[in-house]
């Protein structure tokens, strides 16, 4: 594999996304585990660049960062965990074997057996635009339905949010 | 600067470089270049905003270091470095000082995707204004964790009321953004400025301008919406902890950001660098976007210094009961009107290049449905403001009346 | 160019980063947050399959357009989720899930 900017990137994300990804779980303090998670999104967002989707990496931008970062940053103010919590973890050692046995399986048992010898080296040419996508949304043989949906079911988050932290007494 | 590395590119390998590096060396030097002009025109701004302030305060302003008081930001800049650099001791280290970098790299990444003249920008992202969109929200996160890792209840305070403040603004701005975006059929910002062609995006749609224009004021925190550094109230804000140059960076910051949405209102409405003879030359394109951009920068600057603060409350309830429904209204008139007229033969399906003369039915229409609007959003403030003075005048009526002891 | 193997590998850590988060953290924001990884893990893939898969001349549309309702999920996701953990707060002064157990037949 040659150095290029690619590979450089990939590199670069990639050390953003895991680090980011392990200050999360490992961190004691929760407002530092926002700002470690936004890391890590922020890397995700870079993997989109690289995969030539630049839409989604600017929307993961704008709701993770703008958006899902200060929302949990008020819940962790506003429910003041961090002095509370003495212990850090729980079932540890379960855990710790649980999740390393998914990543061998995810790793050994399906990515390499499945795409072993035939995973596809380069990417193809021609890739779609973000005009396409936008056009995919609204037709009627794309995804308008899921699209509509998605609408309603944000609309019903957004209300039932509001109604579920409203305080009673305000 | 793309026309200028392909030049550069050519020039390099001439010079006999090996072709990855003078591609390296070229890029670099556009980044320079892009990041250099916000960097240079901070510390003029400075200058221009606070001569223009005290104009309208009836004062002189700097006027001691050199040719009047030209280098006086340079002088302070010399100031803010000499100083003591404080970090107070119970803060988050890592957190509090990355976030004044943060803050300001959120601004200058802005200018990447900005386009100077037709030939000359740093990138032409497909997805420009979403592109704007996403860096303007670092500066929030910005706000935020300064506010956090300085371990003070009045920057906690401070941060609060600004995350709110921004958060809540944001929506407007976002779908005033999306009145160009419709009209050009592309968020490329090079596509939005060649779609203005015929007719600027400010006479085809002035109630998205004037919602983009109020709330990227809230935006950039000032006047009426200076919540963020409410001196009366706040002692200074999120920023109280900070000295030397992490607090000129916040403050560089909020200045560029000004500017920045001036240009950017220049690029979305005032057909960026359109004007008299700007195919003549790059230097003249160059002119006109700073012109424009300079123009409304020094409405902002007026309306800073001449309105009063907003309460907390009365700038949620403006953008929430107001900005929020007008805008969205906005995108339905728009979208609709558009659609129609196209579907008519009335306004050009592709406005990129169209002239001023296809334009005209469009721009009788669109203004038609904007006035509708504006006029019926200004019943109801005149309504609300009347009410509102008629419980005050019942309120006074009644203390007058009630007897003294 | 990066085969696509590097990619699921790095889906598949934060994957099970996320897994470790959600077994192992007491706090149910940072629950929260480590669904967030896992979500985020499951776009890489959905994503790099779309875009190294052999689209032809037709192009589709189907990793890419997933991914968007994904993250409309998670943000809706995150909106009534913490929103549930701020009552949870209020009405019983803890954020331990297992505390929560008020329901418990």
């Amino acid at each position: 594999m040659e150095l290029n900017a690619v590979t450089i990137g990939f590199a670069v994300f990639t050390i953003f996304t895991l680090g980011g990804g392990f200050g999360v779980v490992t961190t004691r303090n929760l407002f530092q585990g926002t700002i470690w998670l936004m890391v890590s999104l922020f890397g995700v967002a870079g993997y989109f660049i690289l995969l030539s989707a630049p839409f989604l990496a600017a929307v993961q931008i704008l709701v993770y960062i703008g958006a899902i970062a200060i929302l949990i940053t008020f819940a962790v103010m506003l429910t003041r965990s961090v002095t509370r919590i003495k212990v850090r973890y729980i079932r540890l050692l379960p855990s710790f074997i649980g999740s390393l046995l998914v990543f061998l399986i995810l790793l050994f048992g399906i990515t390499v057996p499945i795409f072993g010898g035939q995973l596809p080296e380069a990417a193809p040419q021609t890739v779609a635009s973000t005009r396409d996508l936008g056009a995919a949304l609204v037709s009627e043989h794309g995804y308008v339905v899921p699209f509509m949906l998605a609408s309603v079911l944000l609309t019903g988050a957004m209300i039932g949010a509001i109604f579920i932290a409203r305080d009673e007494k305000a | 600067m793309d026309n200028l590395c392909t030049g550069l590119c050519t020039l390099l390998l001439d010079g006999g470089f090996d072709a990855g590096l003078a591609q390296f060396l070229s890029l670099l030097v556009g980044v320079l270049l892009v990041s250099g002009v916000p960097l240079i025109t901070v510390i003029l701004l400075i200058w221009v905003e606070r001569k223009v302030a005290a104009r309208i305060q009836d004062r002189i302003g700097p006027n001691r270091v050199g040719p009047i008081g030209l280098l006086q930001t340079l002088a302070d800049m010399i100031k803010l470095l000499s100083k003591e650099d404080i970090t107070p001791t119970s803060a988050d280290r890592l957190l509090y000082n990355a976030a004044p970098l943060v803050s300001f790299a959120s601004v200058v990444l802005i200018w990447a995707v900005i386009p100077f003249t037709p030939f000359h920008y740093g990138v032409d992202l497909e997805i420009g204004a979403l592109y704007f969109v996403a860096i303007a929200s670092f500066g929030t996160l910005a706000i935020m964790v300064a506010g956090w890792a300085s371990n003070n209840k009045y920057a906690l305070l401070g941060a609060f009321r600004v995350v709110a403040l921004l958060v809540s603004y944001e929506v407007p701005l976002v779908f005033a953004l999306l009145a160009p975006v419709m009209l050009a059929g592309s968020m490329s910002l090079l596509d939005i400025v060649n779609a203005q062609s015929g007719m600027w995006f400010v006479i085809l749609s002035p109630l998205a301008f004037v919602i983009f224009y109020v709330s990227s004021q809230a935006e950039t925190g000032r006047a009426p919406f200076d919540l963020i550094e409410a001196e009366s109230e706040l002692v200074a804000g999120f920023n109280i902890e900070y000295s030397g140059m992490k607090f000129g960076m916040f403050f560089a910051a909020e200045f560029l950001h000004v500017f920045t949405n001036g240009i950017l209102m220049a690029i979305l409405f005032f057909g960026g660098w359109m004007g008299p003879l700007y195919y003549e030359s790059p230097l003249i394109a160059f002119a006109w976007l700073g012109a424009k951009g300079g123009l409304i920068y020094l409405t902002t600057l007026w309306l800073r210094n001449t309105v009063p603060r907003l309460r907390i409350d009365q700038i949620m309830a403006f953008n929430w009961k107001c900005l929020v429904p007008l805008s969205i209204a906005n995108i339905v008139a728009v979208s609709l009107a558009l659609k129609v007229l196209q579907e008519l033969d009335l306004a050009p399906r592709q406005l990129i290049g169209a002239g001023i003369g296809e334009m005209l039915p469009t721009t009788v229409v669109m203004l038609l449905i904007n006035g509708a609007i504006g006029l019926y959003l200004l019943g109801i403030l005149r309504r609300r403001g009347q009410e509102a003075r008629r419980e005050f005048q019942a309120a006074s009526q009644a203390y007058a009346a009630a007897p003294a002891d | 160019m990066v085969p696509l193997w590097m990619y699921l590998a790095v889906a598949a850590a934060l994957f099970s980063l996320g897994v470790f988060g959600v077994l192992a953290r007491r706090n149910a924001v940072a629950i929260l947050m480590s669904v967030e990884l896992m979500l985020n893990a499951v776009n890489i893939n959905l994503v790099a399959f779309w875009r190294y898969s052999e689209t032809g001349t037709d192009l589709l549309l189907n990793g890419y357009a997933f991914t968007a309702f994904v993250l409309i999920v998670a943000a809706a996701e995150a909106a009534v989720g913490l929103a549930i953990i701020i009552t949870v707060y209020r009405n019983r002064r803890s954020v331990i899930p297992e505390e929560a157990t008020a329901l418990k037949g």
